[in-house]
């Protein structure tokens, strides 16, 4: 891909700025706070995991900063830049991505086409009126993807008949395309066996350092595999945070959350 | 969600294989012969008012089969850009009403009124596209209404009721295009490039793109798409085809009045485009020779068994009401159906999508 400047080079222009930092921001639907109040901030580079009951605002938090609907109140910043009151299209061309919790594909275009078509997204061509070259550079940069998410084999599938895991994985490559330089993830591995798990820790793991982003999971095990921090929401505020350790032995977190395993899916 | 029209770029070794020649149906090959050798045996009346009606209407409703089979938005509006496109020919190049037209060259006149063509359909297409369903049929009804009503009294530009006539085709290369045999060519010339554009387009970034917000407009976003802006784009290029079908239609009835982007021709439009069928674009050229058919013989039809002749549009409109009714995908889908219940298809495969 021919992007203007290497992800280096962008870091570099913003000086020392977070990845991501939230001031003061909230939701509202009508009088219902979904979310109140949220000050957060994540470095270049950094996985954070957010942790919360059902209703904590986590998914919230998520359609917020990438614009999916707008915040109520607050300052949103992405590598130091005001996005606020960007549409989502502006703040993805800027590098920021998400996957959903409920896949969001297209379901009559085959692994390969879902990923290309991300890969246009960001790309000069969204507006091409010529189809692909065979050597077309976004072409080959999704069958790139296709091979880091573990899906060679069904690359030319059509995305319905794929088992819901292999869904789950191809959710994650459309976040990966077109050089991003920050994920959310939205439960990621919900609904997948112990194996895809240990699969998807492999993926997320094995992305770039520079690459940082926050996930949303239930599962501990992968929450806390793959994170450096974690973030704890409760009922639409910022309850603790800390390193995964911290976390795990904070008292207040254990009776809230942790405590009697009853922490549910979905 | 709808299902994204499956494209031919990555669809395996097997189609990359094959020659372009190859890879086109049989049936194509057949009908391009058909079509290429129709003159020698088939009159001026076949020729000009059945197959070039059909040709040029096919394209005007191919647009919306343009923006509806692959954008999800119904637009009314199609009809009135074909309008813009005729009266800013008559306007801008030759008429009889001398004191209006300006008589500039056709390769001066052409390219303003598709200009002016794009530029209406953009304004419409940025008016309708904030809004989904019925209500981009309103308000693109609307402004079909606003722009038959303006025309019809508006006499300093549009010549109100009595619109332009003596609207010709230019003598180019000495030929008088509006005479049956050229006029055939030409409109099917148009016709099958229109047709090819759309076909690419479909499986084209731009294309594919517009599949994927009418599927999925939160994804696309989500992606990096601006999606009010993809479908603005979409109604500009639906309006270079309209445009074209609207010269073509005033070249060939050598007129062009309020009348001919009413509320009526507007409608007929939309009917043509479903009969046909809004998944491919051949489904508009079958729908616009289905409408066309029906129009020219229903009267003598009617009369036969002893009905009203005036009463053509019932058997315009029962036809249509059966085809909605036993097959949503309009005549395209009966083929298809009919194909699938025959099991001779290798593309039923992959679920019966159109070629």
């Amino acid at each position: 891909m021919n992007a203007p400047t290497s992800i280096s080079e962008r870091l570099g222009a913003t000086g020392t700025a977070n990845a991501l930092e939230l001031r003061g921001v909230s939701k509202f639907f009508g009088a219902l706070a979904a979310m109140e109040d949220i000050n957060l901030t994540v470095r270049p580079g950094e996985r954070r995991a957010v942790l919360g009951s059902n209703g904590a605002g986590k998914t919230t938090l998520f359609n917020c900063v990438t614009g999916d609907f707008p915040s109520t109140t607050g300052n949103i910043r992405f590598f130091g830049e005001d996005i606020t009151a960007f549409p989502a299209h502006e703040r993805i061309r800027r590098g920021l991505r998400r996957t959903y919790q409920i896949s969001l594909l297209f379901t009559g275009l085959s692994v390969v086409d879902n990923i290309y078509l991300a890969s246009v997204g960001v790309s000069r061509s969204r507006f091409s009126f010529l189809r692909p070259r065979r050597d077309d550079a976004l072409m080959s940069a999704a069958e790139n993807l296709v091979r880091v998410v573990h899906l060679d084999d069904v690359k030319d599938t059509v995305v319905a008949e794929l088992a819901y895991g292999q869904q789950r994985q191809l959710e994650i490559a459309m976040a990966l395309a077109g050089a991003p330089r920050f994920i959310l993830f939205d439960e990621p591995a919900a609904g997948l066996s112990p194996t895809e798990r240990a699969e998807l820790i492999e993926i997320l793991m094995g992305l770039p350092g520079h690459m940082g982003f926050i996930i949303i999971e239930h599962d501990m095990d992968v929450a806390l595999r793959v994170a450096e921090s974690v973030t704890m929401m409760h009922n639409g505020r910022i309850f603790k945070e800390g390193k995964p350790a911290e976390i795990e032995e904070d008292e207040e977190v254990q009776a809230l959350y942790l405590g009697d395993g009853s922490h549910g899916h979905g | 969600m709808a299902v994204v029209d499956p494209p031919t770029f990555s669809s395996g070794e097997a189609a990359e294989r094959l020659t372009w020649a190859e890879r086109v149906p049989a049936a194509y090959w057949v009908l391009a012969i058909v079509l290429l050798v129709m003159p020698a045996f088939a009159g001026n009346f076949v020729l000009n008012d059945i197959f070039g009606r059909t040709f040029y209407t096919g394209i005007i409703a191919l647009s919306l089969m343009f923006l509806a089979g692959y954008g999800g938005m119904v637009s009314l509006v199609q009809m009135s850009i074909a309008g813009v496109g005729g009266y800013m020919v008559a306007i801008f190049g030759v008429s009889a009403i001398d004191t209006i037209s300006l008589g500039w060259p056709w390769y001066v006149a052409i390219p303003i009124a598709l200009v002016v063509a794009v530029l209406f359909g953009t304004l419409a297409g940025w008016l309708a596209v904030r809004t989904e369903g019925i209500y981009t049929i309103m308000i693109t009804l609307a402004i079909a209404a606003a722009f038959f009503y303006f025309t019809r009294q508006n006499y300093v530009i549009f010549n109100g009721f009595s619109g332009f006539n003596g609207v010709l085709p230019p003598k180019l290369f000495g030929v008088d295009w509006q005479q049956a045999v050229p006029f055939y060519y030409l409109t099917l010339f148009w016709a099958v490039v229109c047709f090819l554009v759309v076909l690419y387009l479909s499986r084209a970034p731009f294309g594919l793109a517009l599949q994927g917000v009418r599927d999925n407009p939160r994804r696309m976003a989500a992606l990096g798409y601006n999606v009010i802006g993809h479908r603005v784009a979409a109604y500009s290029f639906a309006a270079i085809l309209a445009g074209i079908g609207g010269i073509l239609q005033t070249w060939n009835l050598a007129q062009i009045s309020p009348g001919t982007a009413g509320i009526g021709p507007v409608i007929d439009v939309l009917i043509i485009a479903v009969i046909g069928g809004l998944r491919h674009p051949i489904g508009p050229f079958i729908g616009a020779f289905v409408f066309v058919i029906l129009e020219t013989f229903a009267i003598d039809a009617l009369i036969a068994v002893g009905l009203a002749g005036d009463r053509f549009q019932l058997l315009i409109g029962l036809g249509f009401l059966v085809i909605v009714f036993w097959s949503p995908d309009g005549i395209l889908g009966l083929w298809e159906k009919l194909r699938a219940a025959r099991n001779r298809d290798p593309l039923l495969d992959r679920g019966g999508d159109a070629p």
